[in-house]
């Protein structure tokens, strides 16, 4: 049966979302981002699973490429960010509102 | 040969060459020359129209622009449009030469110096583009040219006007995008309404029968165009736009760019919903009568000139608005003139008011006084163009005035008599304004005041000419226009004014 | 009543070229505007030779008319085609037009003559003529037009001109408010004028006078397509008209301010010519008059008020050309009178005007003799004895003043008793009211020959006053000659009477005018004159003038005061007008203006507070993604449960 995976994906997810509201190291939200992400990664193959098909699979595949992408710029933000600002505090970025 | 697209393309062409030009005297010559041009080719065009023609649309050119859609580049001219794209075609020559120093930073106004080159090609696609709305037979195309006649205007007022003239220019631009959307949606409601799979004005006439559907489209077009017009009480634009844009550019705006609005109500509101048109006619009737009383009194109580020219203008396209929905051939035919004179008299007005403005640098009119002593010319030239705008008989405003009441007054007898009290009060704000710049003792600021120059007389000559000649000679004109009225009003279906003694005689055979 | 005849087309001769009376002034009126300084030297000359020219064809086409059988008096040229569907522009001779067109152009051209004198010290002479020709070529226009239109457009263009010329100094503030005062007050009665156009158009779908005949009117009265009303409501807007061109109650008040022009200008289109427009009008609509009963009583009812108020005016004021500008008012009453009258009173109506036309001119020329010789003062109190300095002045003078009294044989004294007569067998209040402002005009008109010719001498220590120059002396003289015989050769025999008929009509009746009538009422008239000016006499011939006016009466006040006309304008229209242009304008700028600056403030500050939500905080943003997300899964599950 699936539903096992289905739970444990949400759970992943839950925690990758809590993680990016309450956590201010940039790293550390990067991470939980991609835990959520590969939550998803976890739900989609188990659809693919449970409906015999490839789709889900595929897309898994697409995700885990943007992710890859992401960490690649996301990553290098960050270390800039850190660089100049001595921080890598997300509270701390608040230069780009209003 | 193509003529209107020659018409549009000259202009366009010229602009290019315009913005390439490295020098800015050259610069303004090109443009002048180009216009010119322009007018040469719509003068002989004219003179090949034929008003008793069965071809209601002449000179047309029809080609596939999105087949998906049934949108054509369609473009013709009956006289209604003839008589307009003329206007336009003579009125930017004369702005051109009037502009000659608008964007140099001269003159004792000094606005900042900027493009010249800019100025003038602005002014050459604004040509293109006038020239494009009146000629389109294209419902979609004449939406295209609605729209983006504005573009080059809101650079004009934007860049070039006076102190106030971003908040001017962005008022100006809301304005008329607010009416443009309503348009835009009436647009499309009437492609997918009529299900002719087609924009062509011709093929739409009638296609809407349901008078409801009328109503809702009519509205669509009608507060667009009230807003171009502009009607009460839609007017508040107009009187900040002409006041900050430069004087050449206020010209176009009143003289030719409101012109649209009124245009498309005689073309497109009466043609197309006819029902719902007269269903709406005591509404717009009465929108007129007061857009004419208040714009005059509240003229009376301008300080600024240039803004009491524009509120003049209110009053103005009060009139011809009236004449329009008064339905009667003598109203419609005074209303197309009134157009076209009122570009002539408005537009001497504000151009010479610019002369005043740029000599003195101020356009508040407790600034000037006794200008008459030193500048005879220059206060005789006022004078004439401002009787031109209280419509005095002997100059052609006069004439489309009188046709407009009295074509009104076969019909609506009370609305008539109001509007006609507009004579009045034209003569109360026109001379008031005369007599505070041009009479009494010689103002010391306005002591060193140049006459007219040459240049300045090649502006102003021409226009008080053609005030003069049509005033007393205005049958060629009415002879283009009235044909055209007369197929207007017969897809209106409207039952033509007979005078009473006629009827009688009619009616006892 | 005799209805008029048709009108004829006519083609060659003098009167096929009449366009010319019109043409000419107006080419001369466009050199000399376009012309410039260049003309400067030469301008006036050219002025007066158009004026000259313009009589002249005048003349011959008087005599081509004459030529003609009475029958066939009535000549249309047609011109050009003016509005399509409209109305064409075309003249019509006929012998009230002529009429006119002989005292525009004649007295027209011994003013512009005048004016070369008087105006020689004027920098400005040049454009002082061209104003003059255009004035004339725009009177013409009016009286010679065959349809309403084009009398309108002549109608307009001669306000034009009496604005330009009111206001030629324009320098001077008060010249340039008195111009534009007339050009407005005229305007509300163009407003009449026009409604009565439209009116005439809706009824008749045309506005030749050959379509607008008494046969016509009668034709759509009896046809049911004009209605009793509708032909008075036409008769009472013409004669809104008429009131405002020829300052007539209740639009009087701009005609004494525009005295503010030069004397020739007062003398011309203020006495002469143009004030006379509105008989004009009268006389020419008699169709719709006579077929309004009701409009005719307004229209002698409006001119005995104002022939009353104008002589009152006339008894109080010092100011010489403003006793003249009363007086004109309260003559041009009694031509309004005998037009509400009929045909008989038609021919009285515009035999006083032409007569009115030479003795007013030359009195006011006379005025602006004694002006031009006193350094411009305008003051009676500071004139007297003047008769023995200025002989020729004083004596052209005199016969003016004895034909405007009505002094018996000469000019003033057949036309202005026809009037009467002919009042008294309408209405007999009318006619003692008319008897009344007969002796008014003895009393004041007799006050200002003693004020200025007799008397001591009361001038300005610089003011050394002497006879003027020729070239103004001589248009005097001639306009005296006119003063004295012209009555008697107009109205003795009815000659003016059957010369008129072919265009207004042959009454029924025939009165029969005396050489020296000696009914009741010509007796009454003539006593009350000479009651009015021998209370002159004893007021200000035989006793001292003082040089600073008395407070006077309550009734001297009333009658300085112009009838508190003014003062009733200003608290009836331009005190409410200011106010309401004022509120006008606020609720413009505040209330629609507020409306859209509001609405677009509104929007912008409502933005200003949205995007505080805005915060920079990437873990705000977050929560409320993951918020959105929630809200979308909770509708996906709600939907999908539905």
């Amino acid at each position: 049966m699936t539903t096992h995976y289905l739970v444990l994906s949400a759970l992943l997810f839950a925690i990758g979302a809590v993680g990016v509201l309450i956590r201010r190291n940039a790293i550390v939200v990067f991470m939980c981002v991609e835990l959520m992400l590969n939550a998803c990664n976890l739900a989609f193959v188990t659809f693919a699973r449970q409906h015999g098909n490839l789709d889900g699979q595929l897309i898994a595949f697409f995700v885990m490429v943007v992710a890859a992408a992401e960490v690649v710029v996301g990553l290098a933000i960050i270390v800039m960010i850190f660089r100049t600002r001595r921080s890598a505090s997300v509270d701390d970025a608040n230069l780009l509102k209003y | 040969m193509p003529w209107l697209s020659t018409l549009m393309a000259v202009p366009v062409l010229g602009a290019v060459g315009v913005s390439l030009v490295k020098n800015d005297k050259l610069a303004k010559q090109v443009a002048l020359a180009v216009s010119l041009v322009v007018l040469a080719l719509t003068v002989v065009m004219a003179t090949r129209f034929d008003p008793s023609s069965a071809e209601r649309f002449q000179f047309a050119e029809v080609h596939q622009w999105i087949p998906r859609f049934g949108v054509h580049y369609g473009v013709g001219v009956d006289g209604i449009a003839l008589v307009l794209i003329a206007l336009s075609a003579l009125l930017v020559p004369i702005v051109i030469l009037a502009s000659w120093h608008d964007a140099d930073g001269t003159g004792a106004a000094a606005p900042p110096k900027r493009s010249v080159r800019t100025y003038f090609a602005l002014l050459l696609v604004l040509e293109a583009m006038m020239i494009g709305v009146f000629a389109a037979t294209d419902v979609f195309l004449f939406y295209v040219f609605f729209e983006a006649m504005l573009i080059p205007m809101y650079f004009m007022i934007g860049s070039y006007g006076g102190v106030q003239r971003s908040y001017a220019a962005v008022k100006f631009l809301l304005y008329s995008l607010f009416g443009g959307l309503l348009m835009l949606v009436a647009v499309i409601a009437l492609y997918v309404v009529a299900e002719k799979n087609t924009f062509m004005f011709p093929e739409l006439i009638g296609a809407i029968q349901d008078p409801g559907t009328q109503k809702w489209l009519f509205l669509g077009f009608f507060i667009a165009f009230a807003v171009k017009a502009p009607l009460w009480p839609f007017h508040t634009w107009l009187p900040d736009a002409a006041a900050q844009a430069p004087a050449g550019a206020a010209v176009l705006l009143v003289g030719v760019l409101d012109k649209v609005g009124t245009y498309g109500m005689l073309r497109f509101c009466l043609e197309l919903f006819p029902e719902a048109s007269k269903f709406f006619t005591p509404l717009v009737i009465v929108l007129a009568v007061v857009g004419i009383v208040y714009g005059a009194i509240v003229a009376i109580g301008q300080t600024d000139m240039k803004r009491l020219i524009a509120y003049t203008s209110i009053s103005h396209f009060g009139f011809i608005a009236l004449g329009v929905f008064a339905m009667t051939k003598d109203a419609g035919a005074g209303a197309t003139l009134y157009m076209v004179n009122h570009g002539f008299s408005t537009g001497a007005l504000f151009l010479i008011a610019g002369f005043l403005i740029y000599r003195r640098g101020s356009s508040r009119i407790a600034d000037y006084g006794g200008v008459q002593k030193v500048s005879p010319v220059l206060a005789g030239s006022f004078l004439i163009a401002g009787l031109s705008g209280l419509s005095l008989p002997g100059l052609s405003t006069f004439v489309s005035e009188f046709m407009v009441l009295m074509g009104s007054y076969e019909r609506y007898k009370v609305a008539a008599i109001i509007a006609a009290s507009g004579v009045v009060l034209a003569a109360i704000y026109i001379l008031w304004m005369y007599q505070r710049t041009m009479n009494g003792p010689t103002a010391e600021s306005v002591k060193g005041f140049t006459d007219l120059n040459a240049r300045e007389r090649w502006v102003v000559g021409p226009l008080v000419a053609l005030l003069i000649v049509f005033g007393f000679f205005p049958k060629p004109m009415l002879d283009v226009i009235n044909p055209a009225v007369d197929k207007t009003l017969s897809s209106v279906h409207v039952t033509p004014f007979t005078p009473a003694v006629a009827e009688k005689k009619g009616a006892g055979q | 009543m005799q209805s008029p005849v048709e009108i004829f087309q006519h083609s060659g001769g003098v009167i096929g070229v009449s366009w010319l009376m019109i043409a000419l002034p107006l080419l001369g009126a466009a050199v000399l505007l376009l012309g410039g300084r260049r003309t400067d030297r030469w301008g006036h000359l050219l002025g007066v030779v158009m004026s000259l020219a313009a009589f002249v064809v005048a003349v011959a086409a008087f005599v081509e008319l004459l030529g003609l059988p009475a029958g066939e008096r009535r000549r249309a040229i047609s011109l050009y085609e003016f509005i399509p569907g409209v109305a064409d522009t075309g003249l019509l001779i006929d012998p009230l037009s002529i009429s006119f067109a002989l005292l525009i152009t004649g007295v027209g051209s011994l003013i512009h003559i005048y004016s070369i004198g008087y105006m020689s010290h004027d920098p400005d002479r040049r454009r002082f003529f061209s104003y003059l020709n255009l004035f004339v070529a725009a009177m013409l226009l009016l009286v010679l037009s065959d349809n309403y239109l084009g009398l309108f457009v002549g109608w307009e263009g001669v306000g034009l001109a009496s604005y330009l010329l009111i206001g030629f100094w324009q320098f001077k503030p008060t010249a340039a408010t008195a111009a534009k005062k007339a050009f407005i007050v005229n305007r509300v009665g163009d407003l009449g004028l026009l409604i009565a156009l439209f009116t005439i158009w809706s009824v008749f779908g045309s506005f030749a006078y050959k379509n607008l005949g008494a046969g016509a009117v009668q034709d759509a009265l009896a046809g049911g397509s004009l209605s009793q009303g509708t032909v008075t409501a036409i008769g009472l807007l013409l004669l809104l008209g008429a009131c405002g061109k020829s300052a007539q109650l209740p639009l009087q008040s701009w005609l004494l301010d525009a005295m503010e022009g030069p004397t020739p200008v007062s003398a011309l289109i203020h006495a002469a010519t143009m004030v006379t427009a509105g008989v004009y009008l009268v006389v020419r609509s008699g169709a719709f008059f006579e077929a309004a009963p009701t409009a005719q009583l307004v229209v002698t009812i409006v001119g005995v008020a104002t022939l009353l108020a104008g002589a009152i005016i006339g008894c109080a004021k010092d100011d010489i050309k403003k006793g003249l500008a009363g007086s004109t008012m309260s003559q041009i009453g009694y031509m309004m009178l005998g037009a509400g009258l009929g045909p008989v009173g038609y021919a009285f109506a515009i035999a006083h005007l032409i007569t009115h036309g030479f003795f007013k001119a030359n009195m006011f020329l006379g005025a602006g003799s004694v002006m031009h010789a006193m350094n411009d003062e305008v003051n009676m109190r500071r004139y007297g004895g003047l008769f023995t300095v200025m002989k020729i002045t004083a004596v052209t003078f005199f016969i003016g003043y004895l034909a405007i009294i009505g002094f018996p044989l000469l000019s003033g004294y057949y036309t202005k008793e026809g009037i009467i007569e002919t009042a008294m067998e309408h209405n007999e209040i009318l006619g003692w009211l008319a008897v009344l402002g007969a002796g008014l005009t003895g009393f004041y008109m007799s006050r200002m020959v003693f004020m200025t010719f007799f008397g001591k001498r009361r001038w300005a220590d610089d003011a050394h006053p002497h006879e003027s120059p020729s070239v103004m002396t001589v248009p005097l003289v001639l306009l005296s000659i006119g003063s004295i015989g012209l009555g008697a050769y107009l109205i003795l025999g009815n000659r003016f009477m059957k010369f008129l008929a072919p265009a207004v009509g042959l009454p029924a009746e025939l009165p029969e005018p005396h050489i020296f009538g000696v009914g009741t009422v010509g007796l009454a008239t003539l006593a009350l004159v000479a009651i009015g000016a021998a209370f002159a006499w004893f007021r200000y011939g035989a006793a001292e003038v003082p040089e600073v006016a008395p407070r006077g009466s309550f009734l001297t006040v009333f009658a300085r005061r112009d009838l508190y006309g003014d003062a009733l304008n200003e608290a009836l229209f331009m005190r409410p007008g200011q106010w309401l242009t004022r509120i006008a304008v606020f609720f413009d700028n505040r209330g629609i203006d507020g409306l859209v600056n509001g609405l677009a403030a509104g929007i912008g500050g409502t933005s200003g507070r949205v995007r505080r939500i805005q915060t920079g905080y990437v873990r705000s943003y977050a929560l409320s993604i993951l918020f959105g997300a929630a809200v979308v899964v909770g509708a996906l599950l709600y939907v999908g449960t539905m």
